[in-house]
């Protein structure tokens, strides 16, 4: 019953530019990330994806290095059109925003005197703050399911963040020696 | 006020390329998003370098959440406004292109070749210990980027914004509320001076 079964039929976009067009047309739509539309356009509207393939996929594209929805649009752009497809994906996603956000910055410059526009700032701040605490707590909840015990998981979690947040220790110094002990402990715990 | 005041800068072909480095390298270690290198970010372009005030900082990173699009577009404006920091249009453009190619060409080529290997390989227990020993370490640093941003924008001594970012946190965990609201409500905050 694996629904992943890829002989199970679904559209496909018809062409690199096709994909061009729907990555711009959803990031268009995402406000304070772009997740939440591509599961819904990508999976629930245009069908080009399972819901399954959806979550594996998200699962990698998090792994790897780099901006999730950036890496997302790479490997599927890349699994149906290759290389062009890749770069198609990827430039839709970031092309237009771009230029939106930097209009949006050379206006703010002209009004950044104005403490409404300041304050305003300072508002939205907070609330990113809050939206980036929220992804890190959803995503504690997957916490459960990992091989390492949950203690470990917390200490790890918050030996990263008192390192990073209080020391204020390089990412450098902090991420190999700790992404290294959870790998080799991880390594341990799946064995046998 | 003097804490907002943009530094000026004059940046020779060293300090760009220092730049460009540190991006590639902040690049391979974004496991979780760049906005979980936004703390190293910081620490490089305001506390380190001062090519960026904390409030530039922290408005690059607001502003890019109030646009349509990835929110990787902050790193974007963080270059844009260093090259403005050193004085001309054309110095913004150079520093947003040296900004996003540094944060995303290692990535996109590790991303490209690897994500294949690890999709069909996905039960090897190697590629499991590296996803299950990784997590609480990507959970860790984004929550730390949440704390530095938080306090960025507070210089320290802000109740009312440190309730707001906590309520927001709370909605958005708990809620299927839309961002777009939260940030609407929490400019008008800020907007009437309320936080």
């Amino acid at each position: 019953m694996s629904s992943s079964d890829s002989t199970q039929p679904h559209p496909l976009p018809a062409s690199p530019g096709a994909l061009f067009v729907a990555f711009t047309l959803l990031a268009l739509q995402g406000f304070g990330g772009v997740l939440a539309v591509v599961q819904r356009e990508l999976v629930e509207r245009k069908r080009w994806l399972t819901q399954d393939e959806f979550v594996e996929d998200w699962a990698v594209a998090q792994i790897m290095p780099g901006p999730n929805v950036v890496n997302l649009a790479i490997m599927l752009g890349a699994r149906w059109f290759g290389l062009r497809g890749a770069l198609a994906a990827m430039s839709g996603l970031l092309a237009l925003p771009l230029l939106l956000v930097l209009a949006l910055a050379v206006l703010h410059t002209g009004f950044r005197e104005q403490p409404q526009v300041a304050g305003a700032l300072r508002g939205m701040a907070a609330v990113s703050a809050g939206l980036v605490a929220a992804t890190g707590l959803r995503l504690s909840t997957a916490l459960a399911r990992n091989p390492l015990p949950l203690p470990w998981c917390i200490g790890l979690a918050v030996l990263a963040f008192g390192l990073l947040a209080w020391v204020r220790a390089p990412l450098l110094w902090v991420l190999p020696p700790l992404g290294l002990s959870g790998c080799v402990l991880a390594w341990r715990r799946l064995g046998g | 006020m003097s804490a907002q005041l943009a530094p000026q800068l004059v940046l020779g072909w060293h300090d760009w390329l220092g730049l460009f480095v540190h991006f590639l390298m902040l690049s391979l270690l974004s496991l979780g998003g760049a906005i979980s290198t936004t703390a190293d970010m910081q620490r490089y372009l305001v506390a380190d370098k001062g090519w960026l005030s904390s409030a530039q900082f922290s408005e690059s990173v607001a502003l890019a959440q109030a646009a349509p699009g990835p929110n990787v577009l902050f790193v974007a404006l963080m270059g844009w406004q260093v090259g403005m920091n050193s004085g001309s249009v054309a110095a913004a453009f150079g520093g947003m292109v040296t900004a996003m190619v540094g944060i995303l060409l290692p990535s996109t080529i590790v991303t490209y070749q690897v994500a294949q290997w690890g999709h069909r390989n996905r039960e090897l227990r190697a590629v499991r210990a590296f996803k299950a020993g990784m997590a609480p370490i990507v959970i860790g640093m984004l929550l730390a980027t949440a704390w530095l941003l938080a306090t960025a924008g507070a210089a320290g001594h802000s109740v009312p914004l440190y309730l707001l970012a906590g309520t927001s946190c709370l909605l958005i965990w708990r809620t299927r509320l839309h961002i777009l609201w939260l940030l609407g409500a929490g400019a008008l905050l800020g907007m009437f001076g309320i936080v």
